[in-house]
């Protein structure tokens, strides 16, 4: 059975998955699925049911409407998966009186895995030196860290991270994106939510994107990104004919706006060589000419409207 | 099950859960024992309420037990505390999710859990059984009381009979404490809720009615710690505190299995 699940071509089904608390629909209708093998970005403003979603994946709370399935059984039976499954939902939760490796001890013996993983995960998340200290005298970063070993105690093939570098230097992000990385090489799934889209960005070949409860995207990142329409970043020498340069691509029937000292003009690369030529002809020195395709962060504001 | 039962027991045997407990038990254990042997003679008595334990009692056979047994009310209201705090703590520190994650059987963790800390009462039982037997040992000859029946057969047997009340009785408590834990899901709730309930409302109950206390769970509870009583029989305590812990272990078993973990 294992083998079989191994190769399952979707790690998590979702259809039609609600969750209402009374009036309030927390996630409606979601249906989206995550490879299995890839790094899929979880995205969503605050509010918008991604923690609620990571919620029903792991059987911790029971779906109004819907279904989904996590490793080909239904979330109905955590049981089923969840020996195979690593989390870590809203931030790390340990008890504080216990020392970190203490407190992965209990969630060892819980979950039946070899204590020695204990010590080789303390060493991994580099809280070699530290473990041995209660849980309460860490600071954010290091109980992040300690959240992330207990997510991969056992050796999970679908990790499952929300905000895993909150809290953590530039240092850890970084660590954190290379552990990601070298995980997903190993072949498991990984499925991570957090609020730097620069780093989704990086790493993610999936991304998942929630507005109040709804799926406004779910898919390769590429085709979320390549849907976009390119824009031209434009600045001018004298910040004034920033206004001609914005009716220069009027009048050529591109939508333009200025935003933070710099005309933003949706078109195609190749209209920036037109510009260039007809700001020149205009008597417009222009300091910077720089045709983009949006990034996840614009993309995400644009879609989700979060700005 | 024995997973969970490890697991829980990591938690359990810190020192300072472990010697506080104990500590805050035998200092009523030790008080109970103590006052009932130095003040044996004194006419304001020398137990609950003014009320006089004398020779003729403690010169029997459940003579070594009976200062322990009268203190199953305080025994009880530690295990509440306890057993309330551990279950409600899962709630407030969010630590409830991870074990969920690991052990998805949800009454199989109850059932761990409970079985932990019913192990965790009877070391407190055992403890406090033992001490208040050594003290009463030590005491009873400044006190003139024989110890003869003490460590016969007889003896023997009702210091097993009276430790298993006190145990139970202990357990029960338990019980009520991770109800209360499970119901509102925080230690400093559900603990006041408890111990202001054990000790002010059963006892404000009684002067409403003093038929109330025949009917109400901590009464129960403590009746069996004691065996039995002048105005509750052990026999109505038992079936009626079993009713009461029934209630209590399926109303906990349903709230724990089918609530949603949104903490």
């Amino acid at each position: 059975m294992s083998t079989n699940v191994t190769t399952r071509s979707n790690a998590i089904e979702v259809h039609g998955l609600t969750k209402r608390y009374k009036n309030l629909a927390a996630l409606s209708e979601a249906t989206f699925s995550v490879p299995t093998g890839t790094i899929c970005g979880f995205v969503g403003p605050n509010g918008a049911g991604k923690t609620t979603t990571i919620r029903m994946l792991l059987g911790l709370i029971t779906p109004t409407e819907g279904s989904a399935e996590v490793l080909g059984f239904a979330v109905s039976e955590p049981e089923k998966y969840l020996s195979r499954v690593g989390a870590m939902i809203e931030g790390p939760a340990f008890y504080p009186a216990l020392t970190g490796i203490e407190n992965l001890r209990v969630l060892a013996t819980m979950g039946n895995i070899d204590q020695e993983r204990v010590e080789e995960l303390i060493e991994l998340v580099g809280l070699q030196g530290r473990g041995g200290d209660k849980y309460k005298t860490y600071s954010l970063g290091m109980k992040q860290r300690l959240g992330i070993a207990a997510a991969l105690l056992p050796n999970p093939q679908l990790l499952i991270l929300d905000e895993p570098t909150n809290g953590l230097d530039p240092e850890g992000i970084q660590e954190v994106r290379d552990l990601i990385k070298k995980l997903a090489g190993e072949g498991k799934t990984i499925f991570v939510s957090s609020h730097l889209l620069s780093e989704l960005e990086i790493i993610s070949e999936y991304i998942v994107m929630l507005r109040k409860g709804e799926v406004v995207f779910s898919g390769p990142i590429e085709e979320l990104l390549f849907a976009q329409k390119p824009t031209i970043i434009v600045k001018t020498e004298i910040i004034s004919d920033l206004e001609k340069v914005v009716a220069i691509a009027h009048a050529a029937g591109h939508p333009a706006v200025i935003r933070h000292g710099e005309a933003h003009i949706e078109g195609p690369h190749e209209w920036a060589a037109t510009l260039n030529r007809s700001a020149f002809e205009a008597g417009i020195v222009l300091s910077q000419l720089n045709p983009t395709m949006p990034n996840l962060e614009e993309t995400f504001f644009e879609m989700t409207g979060a700005r | 099950m024995f997973r969970v039962f490890q697991a829980e027991w990591r938690k359990l045997r810190r020192p300072v859960l472990v010697l506080g407990s104990l500590a805050s038990s035998l200092f009523f254990t030790v008080l109970v024992t103590v006052f009932m042997f130095k003040n044996i003679d004194n006419p304001q008595g020398n137990a609950d309420r003014g009320a006089t334990i004398g020779r003729p009692i403690l010169e029997s056979a459940s003579g070594s037990i009976t200062a322990v047994s009268q203190v199953g009310l305080f025994l009880g209201i530690t295990a509440l505390c306890i057993f309330a705090a551990q279950s409600a703590q899962e709630y407030t520190y969010g630590t409830l999710r991870n074990l969920l994650v690991r052990q998805p059987a949800r009454l199989k963790l109850l059932a761990g859990k409970f079985a932990a800390m019913k192990s965790f009462a009877l070391l407190i039982a055992v403890v406090n059984i033992s001490v208040s037997i050594a003290i009463a040992f030590v005491l009873s000859d400044g006190a003139k009381v024989s110890t003869a029946m003490w460590f016969t057969n007889e003896g023997l047997a009702a210091i097993g009979r009276s430790s298993l009340n006190i145990f139970i009785s202990i357990v029960y408590f338990g019980v009520l404490g991770i109800t209360l834990g499970l119901i509102f899901r925080s230690p400093i709730s559900s603990i006041s809720i408890g111990v202001i309930w054990s000790l002010i409302l059963e006892g404000l109950l009684f002067f409403v009615n003093e038929n109330i206390p025949k009917w109400t769970p901590v009464s129960q509870f403590n009746t069996i710690a004691a065996g039995g009583s002048a105005d509750i029989s052990y026999t109505h305590a038992l079936s009626l505190g079993t009713s009461y812990v029934f209630l209590g272990v399926i109303v906990s078993a349903i709230l724990f299995a089918k609530r949603d973990v949104a903490n």
